[in-house]
């Protein structure tokens, strides 16, 4: 952290986005995690990507549980509306924020802890009830807040700080996501922003529950030899699988790839998402294969990034819900509580 | 892309502007640090160290060191370096016990100065520590040169003058007083180990137009005249005066006007606003007294009535400009403006007409004697020249600086030893980390605007001459105003093989002018920085390859404003806050002298 805010300095050469916005409209205070965190890092991934995507500050919601991950909504986009929830329970809060005002933009930042451990049951519904909502875990696999104890993803064979051997095996939070029949699983490294900030914007513009696992060292507690979570190991053991580039509704493709290169897949507010495979064989769109693709880097001990599943065909909660269009929040009273006959009307009909 | 050289002393000094844009490289940021601290004494001493007359050029420099300043370039003004400067020499206490030991005992080198001004006696300054014996020609009665004929005392008040010009002459300078040197092959004669000349560029430019001889009973040379006014021998000008040129002397002169009676001046200039010579601040200092400025208007005749001069005559000019450039110019029509004085003001030379051109120093075809911009040797050894004296007219500044450069020139000559072989400038490198998030300097950035200088109301400031405008910082403006300074001396200092690519300072940079990228050529890498590169005249800093990925971090020390963030958020300490102290050679440095008892002033370390 820094003792002193980061100043604000406009420069005469500062880019504008599409709503005439700075970057520096999208950042938040000052953050107090340890200095070289990677959770930062991701936070300035999040502030470009929404800055670049030129979302209205007021439009986005963004919930946390908690944890030192979970910390990190109040250092973007200071204008949200937000709302840091119980440990391992803010699946259920962002369920019914979105059942209020389905128009938000919806970005969920959880830790290894709060969606691993304590919230996994939690993690599991939202991903099948595919809420609309990007769900970003910041995977450092130790609990930093409490100095640095194994988590849930952490590999077995990892060593801790302080030389114990990780026996445990570990939860795989793409390849859950895709067995519990999510619709949107990657990977990203907090220290690759090229390649996370496409994936925040492919995920904010997929309709439905976009999980993004962002391996996100903890400098305090788990960035030294040994570790399978440390900067130098996750850049030398890194696979890229798929690249992913959101082009907006409005812009041409323009660049041309081989067949087999790369797919597209439409999203529902016409953007496309272009997925450039390193691997031919490799089918994005398939489940069965992601997950063997998955194990297979595994075994080698790689960590596979990139966008590895998507399925953009899958209902989300307000599709299987059957709810009405319009947000709740913009209903207006007369609607919500139609009155004593209404209530009386409805029963009947249940009887 | 070729790694950075950060031993090289020349990449921080750029990196320090105001150093930079400084002829003399005064230690700026270091100053403004300890007038914050409230050490006023040791800020004098640090800028005396430089440029040896804190307290006139707190008042009337030429300020380089302000448009340069880092500050300008977040869309702010710059830090008002020059009024802080006066105010470590309006509140420091007595400096007598720090400045040099002169030795009783003498080398046997006598040098001979030709005029007291900036230059001739920072040549003293800087030599008599050596033991030389220093004698200086003076053609007026009291020393200063052009800082005292020419610089009115309602901007220069006359004690600081005597002040800072005495600390030097109490040195035991020879000064003689009322001595005009008539011929240098005489000077010569009189067996000088060396001889100094500083006379300045005395002389005023001439209008010559029609009724030029007729009106001349009111037709004044610009700087002259000011002389004139200095020395008490002019008290008085009519009522209506116009003043020919738009230079700084210009504003002094219609200012000067003013306080001797005059109740209707008016600059006349041939050009628009946009082709001014003076300072903007000196144009809105005499713009704030009322003096009017008039554009565009051509000198044509100086119109004489009755063996009187009534007025003058213009063409009024119309221009045609083009990228800042006049293309075209045309004569609207003529104008007569009446008047009872002119002061004519367009420039001035230096003039040699008491140097013998057979004495084997060679003047080029413009009549100047040819001089070598790093020595300040003439083509006859053992002359020096410096000052407007070398090479026209520019500022004090510049002036103080040729003398250190002649101080060198003249102790190495004297010492048979070669004048080409000059010390390099130093760096010394010390961090500024004091615990985790602490830094010996105040780091946080202040948004605070430049503070105004209050002035002495219009009504007060005509009653006398001598009655200084400028009312200097109070406590309270030269508190925000010393906030300003970015300390651009504390810089940000890289180790390639403890960075872990974090993105740490990428993030928390409030000008995003660090980028972590591929290397490649310069202008490639140029393509792929974060905020676009400004201006090519600042330097890129380029690291060597990263452990992790073999990129480089590149940063635009054109952006930085040194908020120390960048090591503050970094986890390895790859980046530290460092203060740059640059040490410039001077005479003292140069060697031991001859005399025993001399020597070198403690040199200040970076910690």
């Amino acid at each position: 952290m820094t003792y002193i805010p980061k100043p604000r300095i406009d420069l005469p050469t500062d880019r504008i986005n599409a709503i005439g916005l700075r970057q520096r409209d999208y950042e938040g205070v000052l953050s107090t995690l340890c200095a070289g965190c990677g959770h930062d890092s991701i936070t300035a991934a999040i502030v470009q990507a929404f800055w670049e995507l030129a979302i209205e500050p007021h439009q986005v919601a963004k919930l946390s549980g908690i944890g030192c991950s979970s910390k990190t909504p109040a250092y973007f986009i200071s204008g949200a509306h937000g709302f840091n929830s119980v440990h391992g329970r803010m699946p259920s809060v962002a369920t019914g924020a979105l059942a209020g005002n389905r128009d938000l933009t919806c970005i969920a930042v959880s830790g290894d802890g709060d969606s691993l451990s304590i919230g996994f049951g939690q993690f599991g519904h939202v991903v099948r009830r595919n809420l609309n909502m990007l769900y970003i875990i910041e995977n450092n696999g130790v609990y930093g807040l409490t100095k640095g104890q194994f988590s849930a993803s952490a590999d077995p064979g990892s060593k801790a700080k302080k030389g114990q051997v990780n026996q445990m095996q570990a939860i795989d939070p793409v390849a859950t996501a895709i067995a519990l029949g999510g619709s949107f699983a990657a990977r990203g490294f907090s220290g690759d922003r090229d390649q996370l900030v496409p994936l925040i914007k492919a995920g904010v513009r997929h309709r439905g529950c976009a999980v993004i696992d962002v391996v996100s060292p903890c400098v305090t507690f788990n960035d030294h030899e040994g570790s399978t979570k440390s900067y130098a190991y996750t850049r030398k053991m890194s696979h890229k699988a798929v690249e992913a580039d959101l082009v907006p509704p409005a812009e041409e493709i323009t660049v041309s790839y081989a067949d087999g290169d790369a797919v597209r897949v439409r999203l529902h507010d016409g953007s496309t998402v272009l997925l450039r495979k390193n691997d031919p064989a490799y089918d994005p769109t398939d489940r069965s294969t992601a997950l063997q693709y998955l194990e297979k880097h595994r075994a080698r001990g790689e960590v596979v990034t990139g966008l590895m599943f998507l399925d953009e065909t899958l209902p989300e909660m307000h599709d299987v819900f059957g709810t009405t269009s319009a947000p709740l929040a913009e209903t207006g009273y007369e609607a919500l509580v139609p009155g004593k006959e209404a209530l009386a009307k409805l029963q009947k009909k249940m009887r | 892309m070729e790694r950075t050289d950060i031993s090289n002393p020349a990449y921080f000094h750029q990196v320090v502007d105001c150093q930079w844009g400084c002829p003399a490289h005064t230690d700026v940021p270091e100053y403004i640090r300890l007038i914050a601290q409230g050490h006023f004494t040791d800020a004098y001493m640090v800028n005396r160290e430089s440029n040896v007359f804190p307290g006139i050029l707190g008042r009337v420099c030429d300020r380089p060191c302000e448009p340069a300043c880092r500050r300008g370039r977040t869309g702010q003004k710059p830090v008002a370096i020059c009024r802080l400067k006066r105010v470590a020499a309006d509140h420091r206490q007595d400096v007598s016990d720090r400045l040099p030991v002169i030795p009783s005992e003498k080398n046997g080198k006598r040098i001979a100065l030709v005029g007291a001004g900036c230059a001739s006696l920072t040549v003293c300054n800087d030599l008599m520590p050596l033991g030389y014996e220093c004698t200086v020609f003076e053609a007026l009665d009291k020393p200063g040169g052009l800082m005292r004929s020419n610089i009115p005392a309602f901007r220069l008040p006359a004690e600081v003058l005597d002040e800072e010009l005495g600390m030097i002459v109490d040195m035991g300078v020879d000064l003689r007083l009322g001595q005009r040197v008539d011929s240098l092959a005489a000077l010569l004669d009189e067996g000088y180990d060396a001889v100094f000349i500083g006379s300045g560029a005395p002389k005023g430019k001439e209008l010559d137009l029609p009724g030029r001889t007729e009106g001349d009973a009111n037709i004044h040379i610009g700087i002259s005249w000011l002389e004139s006014v200095a020395f008490g021998h002019t008290k008085e000008i009519g009522k209506r005066v116009l003043i020919i040129g738009v230079g700084n002397t210009a504003m002094d002169c219609c200012r000067t006007s003013l306080r001797l009676g005059a109740a209707d001046v008016k600059v006349m200039a041939r050009k628009p606003r946009d082709f001014f010579k003076a300072s903007e601040w000196e144009l809105e200092d005499a713009e704030e007294e009322n003096v009017e400025i008039v554009i565009n208007h051509s000198p044509k005749a100086f119109v004489v009535e009755g063996g009187k001069l009534t007025g003058m005559r213009f063409d009024r000019m119309e221009y045609t400009t083009e990228d800042g450039r006049i293309v075209d110019q045309r004569i609207v029509d003529e104008v007569v403006i009446p008047c009872d004085d002119v002061v004519l003001a367009i420039g001035q030379e230096n003039a040699f007409p008491w140097i013998e051109r057979d004495i084997g120093l060679e003047f080029d075809r413009w009549d100047v004697p040819v001089v070598d911009r790093t020595t300040f040797e003439s083509t006859r050894p053992g002359v020096f020249f410096g000052g407007d004296a070398a090479f026209g007219p520019e500022n004090i500044i510049w002036a103080v600086e040729h003398g250190h450069q002649a101080a060198i020139s003249i102790h190495k000559h004297c010492q048979g030893e070669s004048m080409a072989e000059r010390l390099p400038p130093t760096l010394n490198l010390g961090s500024r980390k004091m615990g985790m998030h602490e830094w010996a300097y105040s780091n946080d950035f202040d948004p605070a605007a430049r503070r105004k200088m209050e002035h002495v109301p219009l009504l007060e400031r005509f009653k006398a001459l001598s009655t200084e405008v400028e009312l200097g910082f109070d406590a309270e403006q030269t508190a925000v105003e010393v906030e300003r300074c970015l300390n651009c001396d504390i810089q940000t200092v890289f180790t390639d093989d403890l960075c872990i690519e974090c993105d740490a300072c990428l993030d928390i940079c409030p000008t995003q002018c660090l980028t972590i990228t591929a290397d490649g050529p310069e202008e490639d890498v140029e393509t792929r920085l974060k905020a676009p590169r400004l201006e090519p005249e600042q330097p890129l800093f380029a690291s060597g390859p990263l452990k992790q990925t073999a990129r480089i971090m590149v940063k635009d020390e054109n952006l930085c404003v040194h908020c120390g963030l960048c090591a503050e958020r970094c986890p390895t300490a790859a980046w530290d806050m460092q203060k740059s102290l640059l040490h410039f050679p001077k005479a003292i440095d140069h060697g031991p002298a001859t005399c025993p008892t001399s020597r070198p002033l403690p040199q200040r370390k970076a910690g």
